[in-house]
Formats: structure tokens, C-alpha cells, sequence
């Protein structure tokens, strides 16, 4: 079924986000290395992106012109990622049996073999300054594509990243929507335990930044506010701060300060699967 | 051989540059807050393409990386230790991890290899770039000895959409080369001058130093080495090979994956007897004031530093 022959779109959305959450599961369950609650927190950050429709992408042609680029920046927590490209015809379903396999080109950290991904992922802090420049590319080019970056908000304590954030609003690049997977939570504890990263979209808007805040497990909120963000005709960059719950859906990572190097043993995937129904 | 009219290496580029991007309008040019004479008409010019991103090493190559992703060729300028080292994780993920993948056409200029910004000490020497730039895989790397060389890498630097990084000196230097057209860039180098048993191997500024020694002996050969990677080993080889000694030269570190590496490398896999000494930095930071004849005496460096080397093998 497709949006379009849905006749409620976030019923249909909030459905994709379930399915994505237990695919994302099984691939974990054949590749522990994955980083399972990490591809969590952002489901449905993708499902609206690609269910909704709101990122403009051919499956069958990943270097279309005029698609809106996507930067995951935060490359671990796309595992989530997998199941909505193979879905969507990126590349064959079976692959997704075969994650972190000999052969396999889904890797624990996906890169630009993967096709539907246009960066190198896996080290942070690079995504958003990457985006900068192709935000800058497509403006000189006269293209109305768009440059979507997803970050973690423990990414935000690279430095890099803040360079980013200065660059965009000085080349007014308004066709640059970055969106935070704010899940408060880095490898070993709280971030506001490490470095406070609170009133961050004060931070974002003394940078000259358009900022909107949403709960970002709530799909109509996140839909409405992407959609409205990549329509806005400010000129400023935006972001959008989701936020969300490291290992969302999983009872037993949900806000355990280790979740993110956490491995669910198989019949912890099992009743994991069988709770999100 | 050598012409008296100085000039720098980034000027002369960057005017190349400048006349390229009126026919070619692909090409962009980014700054981290790093200027010269020649680039003030170019940001003039080519406002929609020029940009100075600021004292921002790791951005300026962030932001080369997404223009280049969508086609362009673009130049990333600096200051040699902090576009090479403030930035190398940049460096490598974005460029040399992601052109295995598809075409990243960035070229990296680094301004002041060696010592040439003698009097600013150990922060603005770079004595480690060679090395840590051929470390990366799918890198190119250029050291040309004078600006005719580095003007005819532009046209190169734009067909070959590889990511690059070019060593230029900082100070005005004399030509070597009357004439490139007949060079063969893509083989990495040429023997200027060719001897009998001793040869000296040069990159950048120390070719200048290379032809003056070798002019004070007799039947000394000198091979000025202007592309360090990749490098057609064969070919070198087969020059190499004539000699019975090969004295590398070269303003970086020595015994750690610099120019001396590269020929000793070649010698040992053709499982040749040619004895090899290399002169450069050992393994020390350099502290000392003075102007770069004063910091290449003290390293062993100067013409005297490089006779005495080629004597003492003579000797032998």
C-alpha cells in the first residue's frame, strides 16, 4: 500500500513505523553489531521522509537530478534505514536477510555503496558541513531540491558540526533542513551528564537558524512540521529537534544509559517483536 | 637552466585558476581565511564562486566535499599544516574513503611545505604532510619544484577527478624548467641532470638546493620528484638504476613515509645494492630562529650539508 491509496496517512505512517521498528529488530537479530537502539529513536523520522513522501527520490535512478539529498549524518542509527529502501526498491528485500554478512553490502555503518546513500557515514561530525556544501551546489545550480541532514544530538559535541552551523546562515541556505534525533542519550551516559546541551534550539536560533520542535515519535507532528519546514519560504537554514527515546519501542532499552552499545539476545528480540503489536 | 624571474608557486596557480573559471564554470574556489595577491581579482570576479569559509580547516573540506559530490572541482586553499592536519579525519573519510567510491574532484593547496614560514616555529613548519598525505589511499600528491610546474598541474588538477593534495612552497622561487610541455606529468618526475655513481632525489624547494650542489661537483645526477603518489616505480627504477648511489633530499621528516621511504621502498623491491642516505629532519620538532638558510644549515641541509654527503660516498 502506498500514500496514496491510504485513506489516512498517519494511520498509515504510524503503521510503516511499526513495521520498520520489527524489521529493524530482525536485522539485529542476525547482526548484534548493529546499533539497535540508536535506530530506533529515528523511525519515524524515515517513515514520514519516505512514506510521506516529503523527500523526493527513484529508486531506480539513485542519481536523479532532481531528487532531495538526504545526509544521514548519525550512520549507525540507520539500521532502521534498511527496510524502508529495500521496501521501497533501493535494492533487493533479500539483502536485508544478509546485513553484516560475507558479501553483504549493508554494513554496520552504512556508506555510499549502499544505494539511496550519498555520504560516508559511520564517523560523526562530518554530515551537516557536507551538506553545506551540497545545499550550496544545488543553489548554484538553480535546482529547488533540497538537502535533508539527520544528526544525533550527541554528534552536536564535535566541533565540526558548529563550523556547520555558523557556515549555513551566512550562504543563506535555505534549502538546507537539518533534523535532530534529540534521544538525550551518548555511548556512555545522559548527555546533559556530559556536556548540557539544553535550550538547544535557543543555541540553533542565536546561529540564525529557523528552529521547530516536535515529539519526534509523534508522526503527524514530525509530518506536519517537515512538510511545513521544507515549504517555508524563510530564507534562513532549519532544523527541526526531534524529540525522541534511545531504543523506542523496547522496553528494555528505552532510557538505559547503556542502550546504545546494547545486544538483545534472540528471545529478547522475539517478545521485543511480539510488544510492538 | 635556471631563470631568475621569481615568482610563487600559489599565484601563479591560483591566476590559471582564475583564467580557467571563465570558460569552465564548474570550478569553485574556497579559502580558510587564506589570501594572495592573485586570489583578491579572483573573489572579485567569481563572487558566486569563491568562498572564504573562514578560519575553519575542517569545514572548508566538509563544505569541498558536497560541492564536489554534485560535480564540481574545487580548490580548498590553506596553510599547508592546518588544511593537511587540522583536517586529515575530513581528509579521509570524505575524500579518500568516498572517491573509492565515486569521483571527489577536491584539490587541496597547502601553502608553506617544509620551513618555508621558517620564523613561525614548529606550528607552521610542515615537516609531516608528505608523508601522512601518501599514507592515504587514492590520494594524489604533488610537490612541484617551481611555478611552471605548478601552472601546468591546473588543466591536470581539473581531468584527473581524483582528490589531491599539492605541496606548494611558500616564498617566491626561480624556474627550473624552461619549458613543461615536453614533461610527462603523469610520471611523477625528471632527471634534470643526469651523472654517473651519484644521484640526488629531490621534491619542492630542495631541488633548488639539489641543482646548486650538483653544480659545485661533477657527474652528479639530479631527479627533481614533483608527483609522490602514485609514482611509476618502473620507470623510476629504471633510471635509479644506473647509479650507484641515491642521496634523497627533501624538507620533512625523514625514515617515516616521507620521499626517502618512497625510494627506499623502490630499491628494496627490485632487491638492488644502490647504497641510499637521506637528508631531511630527523625526528624533532624545529625550534630554532633564523631564515631558512640558517634552519637548513643546522639540519644538514644546505649545499655544503649535501656536497659533504655526496663526498663522503665518493669516498667510500
Amino acid at each position: 500500500m502506498s500514500i496514496k491509496e491510504s485513506d489516512n496517512l498517519f494511520k498509515f505512517l504510524q503503521e510503516k513505523a511499526t513495521w520498520v521498528r520489527e524489521e529493524t529488530l530482525k536485522i539485529h537479530k542476525i547482526a548484534p553489531e548493529t546499533r539497535l537502539a540508536s535506530s530506533l529513536s529515528d523511525v519515524e523520522i524515515f517513515v514520514s521522509l519516505y512514506y510521506g513522501e516529503l523527500l523526493k527520490f527513484d529508486p531506480k535512478n539513485v542519481r536523479w537530478e532532481e531528487r532531495d539529498r538526504f545526509i544521514i549524518s548519525k550512520g549507525h542509527g540507520a539500521i532502521s534505514l534498511y527496510p524502508i529502501l529495500a521496501d521501497l526498491g533501493f535494492f533487493d528485500r533479500n539483502e536485508l536477510t544478509k546485513v553484516c554478512q560475507e558479501g553483504s553490502f549493508l554494513g554496520g555503518m552504512p556508506d555510499t555503496i549502499i544505494p539511496g546513500f550519498e555520504t560516508i557515514n559511520g564517523s560523526l561530525g562530518h554530515g551537516l558541513g557536507v551538506a553545506c556544501g551540497i545545499a550550496l551546489a544545488l543553489k548554484r545550480k538553480n535546482s529547488n531540491s533540497k538537502v535533508f541532514v539527520l544528526l544525533g544530538d550527541g554528534e552536536l559535541f564535535e566541533g565540526a558540526v558548529w563550523e556547520a552551523i555558523m557556515f549555513a546562515p551566512q550562504h543563506k541556505l535555505d534549502n538546507l533542513i537539518s533534523i535532530v534525533d534529540n534521544n538525550k542519550i551518548c555511548m556512555l551516559d545522559y548527555c546533559k551528564n556530559i556536556i548540557d546541551l539544553s535550550r538547544l534550539e535557543e543555541k540553533f536560533q542565536t546561529f540564525k537558524w529557523m528552529v521547530t520542535t516536535v515529539n519526534g515519535h509523534n508522526i503527524e507532528e514530525i509530518y506536519n512540521s517537515l512538510k511545513g519546514l521544507k515549504e517555508s519560504k524563510d530564507n534562513r537554514p532549519k532544523v527541526l529537534i526531534a524529540n525522541t527515546i534511545k531504543g523506542k519501542g523496547v522496553p528494555q532499552l528505552e532510557n538505559d544509559t547503556l542502550c546504545h552499545i546494547k545486544s538483545l539476545k534472540e528471545e529478547e528480540i522475539i517478545s521485543a517483536i511480539e510488544g510492538l503489536q | 637552466m635556471s631563470a631568475t624571474q621569481l615568482k610563487t608557486m600559489r599565484d601563479v596557480f591560483i591566476e590559471t585558476i582564475y583564467d580557467r573559471m571563465h570558460e569552465n564554470n564548474h570550478l569553485f574556489f574556497l579559502s580558510a581565511d587564506f589570501g594572495s595577491p592573485m586570489l583578491d581579482k579572483l573573489k572579485k570576479d567569481f563572487k558566486d564562486r569563491f568562498i572564504n569559509v573562514g578560519i575553519a580547516e575542517q569545514n572548508l573540506i566538509n563544505v569541498a566535499t558536497g560541492l564536489a559530490i554534485e560535480g564540481y572541482c574545487v580548490y580548498a586553499y590553506a596553510i599547508a599544516p592546518f588544511i593537511t592536519m587540522r583536517a586529515y579525519e575530513q581528509i579521509r573519510v570524505n575524500l579518500s574513503i568516498s572517491s573509492q567510491i565515486k569521483p571527489v574532484n577536491v584539490n587541496l593547496i597547502g601553502v608553506g611545505g617544509g620551513v618555508s614560514y621558517d620564523v613561525s616555529g614548529p606550528t607552521h613548519h610542515c615537516l609531516e604532510d608528505i608523508s601522512i598525505m601518501r599514507l592515504l589511499p587514492n590520494m594524489i600528491v604533488f610537490s612541484p619544484s617551481d611555478w611552471k610546474l605548478a601552472e601546468s598541474f591546473v588543466d591536470y588538477s581539473i581531468n584527473v577527478k581524483k582528490p589531491k593534495y599539492i605541496r606548494f612552497d611558500g616564498k617566491p622561487l626561480p624556474l627550473i624548467y624552461d619549458d613543461v610541455n615536453n614533461l610527462n606529468l603523469k610520471n611523477g618526475f625528471n632527471e634534470l641532470l643526469k651523472g654517473e655513481k651519484v644521484c640526488l632525489v629531490s621534491t619542492g624547494y630542495m631541488t633548488h638546493r639539489a641543482l646548486k650542489a650538483a653544480k659545485e661537483l661533477q657527474d652528479v645526477g639530479v631527479i627533481d620528484m614533483f608527483i609522490l603518489k602514485p609514482v611509476n616505480e618502473e620507470l623510476l627504477f629504471g633510471i635509479l638504476k644506473k647509479y650507484e648511489y641515491i642521496i634523497t633530499i627533501e624538507e620533512a621528516f625523514i625514515n617515516n613515509g616521507g620521499l626517502d621511504s618512497l625510494i627506499s621502498k623502490i630499491l628494496f623491491d627490485n632487491q638492488s645494492n644502490i647504497k641510499l642516505k637521506r637528508l631531511g629532519f630527523n625526528d624533532k620538532y624545529v625550534f630554532d630562529l633564523g631564515n631558512r638558510d640558517h634552519l637548513h644549515k643546522i639540519n644538514n641541509l644546505d649545499e655544503e650539508s649535501i656536497i659533504r654527503a655526496v663526498q663522503e660516498f665518493k669516498n667510500v
